[in-house]
């Protein structure tokens, strides 16, 4: 580790553990608490990734989480950037988008090329001839990219929480600090949160050589660590800002969903690059990169540097440079005015020439062209262009830049609150502070210390006055003063050069002025046609300039320039935290331990689990489903209904509230009896139907579909409310369970568990009654649910197993079985039973599907009436039929949604089909044009592989038409 | 998530509610023409600004009506039908 610093105060790495890792397929030394970009850095090694275009070699540039030119991948993760990834003894990483190896990338040819490649390129070039764009799209691919995701890769399951605070102040650096602090010691619950693994922010490493500083922050962490009301997360990312307060948290481990009060953002800045020639080149890299070397790693960053300056900072930045033992060779200053000041005294006193209202023109390549050899600089004219006299060439291996910054606002933005520029610091400033939001320090334009700690605190005590937890005095926001901290136009064109500008996308100054020359003179035309901040940083490192290039080419302001919308996620975020564990909450019916023991295959349907059929031993899925079905037709099947909606309604207004919501009437209902219900929205549409029994004069029972029920049960208890009707809704649905005893000896098997009479007089077809079966109470309706002989028993939840399995054993002899939901399905298609949401669609009303005898117009008024009205004076466009299938041959059978194809153009689709059925034909329901819709009719399906099939439309019920079945007397 | 005032309950996450669309008054039908009928179920006021909309707090049951502004998705207040103002 040649170039690593002896060891300092407040430094990230721990020097009593030494890590070996490897990149590249070469092995290294670092330390525990290194990122594999200092590590490598620290081992000489400049040549770091490449880009994403041209494949330039790239090095460190930001430190700071932005270098997304030096990617990696360890063949389970990818694009992992070098300069967060901590190194381990198991880290064994490549970098991403290269062929070949990282050293003798052959794509690095397309450089060469880039002049034939502007941006836009792709749009125009490789669309003629249009066959061959399939095959241009994937060269492309394979060039331009990233890293490669293994489809194999093992993803672990990360996991969610929760928390909430009253004050979450985003950054550790002295502002957040100060802010969470005096928060904290007003009595807030306070989150502090610090992307980094360590608290301090800029304190580390731009006030490093300042000892009043590394004081100041001794104290602070000392303080915040004393506060049990302050809660310290380090290494977490906020991933975005949503509504009230409400931000996605992210580390190595979780998503975590933080509900706060109040929102300090104290992000600090992004520090911005300067434009000119190969200012890409490894060992070109940002002032606060060189110091993070310096201070946070101790790696020292060059051995001959030259720094490029547009502000005080970067005088600072040379003597740090000076005491970590690099020769400046020169400190180049954008400014005419220079800079006048202690620092820039003691820069010269230590002999460090300085080029006044100067610039790097161009960074000089080595020979093998991967890393910084020189530096030519070349005096600026009265406009801040290049002159083309009095250059001079420097010898070096490092280019710092120290030329401004961009306030790190996307979480402000977010939050609501809108920047605007300032020229006092020639940045974005926010405009004012919004509800319960604060910005705070370098993110607001305050980049004096003591001005900073001030900003923090004003923002924390707002805070807690906003929680009712402060009323003193609320200090006044700190003003800038002396020069700007950034440069107004750090771009110096060099016409043989490529100037980078968006080092994410390899977009250069020449792609922007080639882009407002063909009108995109807009931020946001501009943005999409050069895809400038739309790389893996999302413009940290890019935006800013790119605004400031629009503007000048338009002539405008900043302002007048305005700039892209901030949006979620902040930092990328990994799919897998996004994903978290499955969480599908499933209901379970009273009866779900019956169904496992007697090995049912349980499905989801809709919000619940249920048996789709009971296997059997050696039976296939569909001989399982068709005897359980023929087991019904033929002796007593029992099937698990608790699914379904179970509502009451109470009052004297219940039988005409019933009559306002369903299609049919309800008020000359006997006591005792059911009737069938039809329920449909404002539009006329099907929403809903089921079977309402009246109890009592003013006490109705009603059932719903398992699957609607929910939002059923919800528009009713809005009706009544506009109704304004004396009724009373209880909705039972999960307090009680339903058993639907079915088939021809149904009957025979009740009649052991019940004390009701059950002969044909005293218990009739469509009847109600309450009693008792195997000593529960219980409420017993007489359906056809699947047209045989049936008694729909509903119970008590907590009686169910019971109930079931006295009915089992009651029907041991008379070889009862349990039958599923498949069946269940089966037999109700063969009685030409509609299932709503699967033989109707969001547009079927009932004259479609044959229901016009469910609806009484005579009624003054019920939700679909007016636009029924209207439908019923119309012709139909569709019709729901039966349909006849042949037997299944070498053409297959329908699935349901194939389509039915008149004279080419479709004429229908399946909505429900049986392939075996107990009728021994197989049977669907379609809808089909009301030409097509009369018994006899042939029609067509195209079915799997495009073949065509021919059916015979036929009445339906396909099943006992004369519903006889179901009414048997004794 | 966004915080909604239950009338009943309180502020609550975004996530326990259930949106029941704008406030309307239902025309009576038999003294409309068909064509303001079909307005009435089909078309909706796209119009930025404060419009009151049918919220349903889903746990509890409770249908109330929310004044919010659709444009910056404030709620100015909420209550229910026909009654109690919330005290947020």
């Amino acid at each position: 580790m040649l170039n690593r610093l002896p060891e300092c105060d407040g430094e990230w790495i721990d020097r009593s553990q030494s890590v070996r890792f490897r990149f590249e397929g070469k092995t290294h030394e670092g330390f525990l608490g290194d990122v594999l970009s200092s590590a490598l850095w620290a081992n000489g090694v400049r040549l770091l990734g490449r880009s994403f275009k041209y494949h330039r070699p790239r090095g460190i540039y930001s430190l700071a989480g932005h270098d997304v030119n030096a990617m990696v991948e360890d063949g389970e993760r990818t694009n992992l950037r070098g300069d967060l990834l901590p190194i381990d003894p198991e880290l064994d990483v490549r970098a991403v988008n290269t062929a070949g190896s990282l050293e003798r990338d052959w794509l690095r040819i397309t450089d060469h090329f880039g002049r034939f490649m502007p941006v836009g390129f792709y749009y125009k070039a490789f669309h003629t001839p249009r066959l061959l764009f399939s095959f241009y799209e994937k060269q492309i691919r394979k060039i331009a990219g990233l890293g490669r995701v293994n489809p194999k890769g093992h993803s672990p399951h990360s996991a969610k929480d929760y928390a909430f605070c009253d004050f979450v102040t985003v950054g550790g650096g002295p502002a957040g600090l100060a802010g969470a602090i005096a928060a904290a010691e007003q009595g807030l619950k306070v989150l502090l949160i610090e992307e980094h693994p360590h608290l301090g922010g800029s304190f580390l490493w731009q006030h490093a050589r300042d000892e009043a500083a590394s004081r100041q922050l001794k104290d602070l962490l000392s303080r915040a660590n004393m506060l049990e009301n302050l809660t310290i997360r380090c290494g977490t990312q906020v991933a975005g800002w949503y509504a009230d307060h409400w931000l996605a948290l992210v580390d190595g481990e979780r998503l975590t969903k933080l509900r706060a009060t109040c929102t300090l953002v104290a992000t600090g800045c992004f520090e911005q690059p300067a434009v000119f020639g190969n200012n890409d080149l490894p060992g070109v890299m940002l002032s606060s990169a060189a110091r993070r070397l310096i201070y946070l790693y101790r790696v020292r960053p060059f051995e001959r540097a030259v720094v490029l300056v547009g502000n005080r900072e970067g005088y600072g930045v040379a003597l740090d440079l000076l005491q970590a033992g690099v020769h400046v060779v020169a400190v180049v200053d954008l400014r005419a005015t220079g800079e006048q000041s202690d620092l820039a005294e003691s820069v010269a006193s230590a002999g460090i020439e300085i080029f006044k209202h100067h610039t790097v023109y161009e960074a000089v390549a080595s020979r093998d062209k991967k890393s910084v050899a020189g530096a030519i600089l070349c005096p600026l004219n009265e406009h801040g262009g290049p002159e083309s006299i009095g250059r001079v060439k420097l010898s070096c291996d490092g280019i710092v830049m120290s030329v401004g910054w961009t306030p790190a606002s996307g979480i402000a933005y977010q939050a609501g609150v809108r920047f605007g520029y300032d020229e006092r610091v020639e940045q974005l400033v926010p405009e004012s502070e919004v509800d319960r939001v604060f910005v705070a320090g370098r993110a607001a334009g305050i980049f004096d210390l003591e001005s900073q700690l001030q900003d923090g605190r004003r923002a924390g005590l707002a805070a807690a006055a906003a929680c009712g937890r402060f009323e003193g005095e609320i200090p006044e926001r700190p003003v800038h003063t002396g020069p700007p901290p950034s440069h107004p136009y750090p771009i110096i064109p060099h016409p043989d050069k490529k100037n980078f500008v968006d080092l994410d996308e390899d977009l250069h100054l020449a792609d922007f002025k080639n882009a407002h020359q063909e009108g995109f003179d807009n931020i946001e035309l501009i943005k999409r046609f050069t895809t400038v901040g739309m790389g893996p940083t999302q413009g940290k490192l890019s935006n800013f300039n790119a605004i400031r290039i629009l503007s000048r080419l338009n002539g405008a302001t900043i302002n007048e320039t305005g700039s892209t919308v901030s949006r979620p996620f902040h930092q990328p975020v990994s799919m897998a935290k996004l994903a978290g564990r499955r969480f599908h909450p499933m209901r379970r019916t009273p009866l779900h331990s019956q169904h496992l023991a007697l090995s049912a295959n349980m499905i989801h349907a809709g919000s619940w689990l249920r048996p789709e059929y009971y296997k059997i031993d050696e039976s296939s899925r569909a001989d399982c489903i068709l005897s359980e079905a023929e087991n019904v037709r033929s002796g007593v099947g029992v099937i698990d209904l608790s699914t379904l909606g179970k509502l009451h309604f109470y009052g004297p207004d219940a039988a005409r509230f019933l009559e306002q919501i369903y299609t049919g009437t309800f008020s000359d209902q006997r006591v005792g009896r059911l009737r069938y219900a039809l329920g449909c929205d404002e539009q006329g549409i099907i929403i809903e139907d089921g079977v309402v029994a009246r109890l009592s004069e003013h006490h109705f029972y009603v059932t719903a579909t398992s699957s609607g029920a929910a939002g059923f049960y919800r528009d009713l208890q809005r009706w009544a409310l506009l109704f304004e009707m004396d009724v009373t809704l209880v909705n039972e649905t999960g307090h009680l369970a339903a058993i639907n005893l079915a088939g021809p000896k149904a009957r025979e098997v009740l009649r052991s568990l019940s004390d009701l009479a059950l002969d044909d007089a005293a218990f009739p077809y469509l009847g109600v009654r309450q009693g008792h079966v195997a000593g529960a109470d219980a409420l017993l309706m007489r359906i056809g649910f699947v047209g045989e002989l049936g008694y729909e028993i509903h119970i008590p939840a907590g009686t169910a197993s019971h109930v079931w399995q006295k009915i089992l054993e009651a029907g041991r002899e008379l070889e009862i079985r349990p039958f599923g939901i498949e069946a269940q399905r089966l037999l109700r298609l063969e009685k030409g039973h509609l299932i709503v949401g699967q033989d109707t669609d969001a547009l079927t009303h009932p004259y479609e599907a044959d229901l016009s005898w469910a609806i009484k117009v005579d009624k003054p008024f019920f939700v679909g009436s007016r636009s029924l009205q209207i439908l019923a004076a119309r012709p139909l466009t569709r019709q729901l039929v039966g349909l006849a299938l042949p037997q299944p041959s070498k053409v297959p059978l329908p699935e349901e949604c194939h389509l039915i194809i008149e004279n080419g153009e479709i004429a229908g689709r399946i909505t429900s089909v049986a392939h075996r059925t107990t009728l021994g034909q197989p049977i669907a329901m379609a809808f089909v044009t009301p030409e097509m819709a009369r018994p006899g009719r042939e029609v067509t399906i195209r079915v799997a592989g495009g073949k065509l099939l021919v059916a015979t439309v036929v009445p339906m019920p396909f099943y006992d038409p004369e519903n006889s079945r179901q009414k048997v007397a004794d | 998530m966004k915080i909604i005032h239950c009338p009943i309950n309180g502020p609550r996450p975004l996530q326990e509610f259930h949106f029941g669309g704008q406030v309307r008054e239902m025309p009576v039908g038999s003294q409309v023409s068909d064509a303001e009928w079909a307005d009435y179920v089909f078309n909706r006021s796209g119009e930025p600004g404060i419009q009151s909309e049918w919220w349903y707090h889903t746990p509890s049951g409770t249908w109330f009506i929310a004044e919010r502004d659709c444009q910056s998705d404030e709620c100015i207040r909420t209550y229910l039908y026909g009654g109690r103002e919330s005290d947020a």
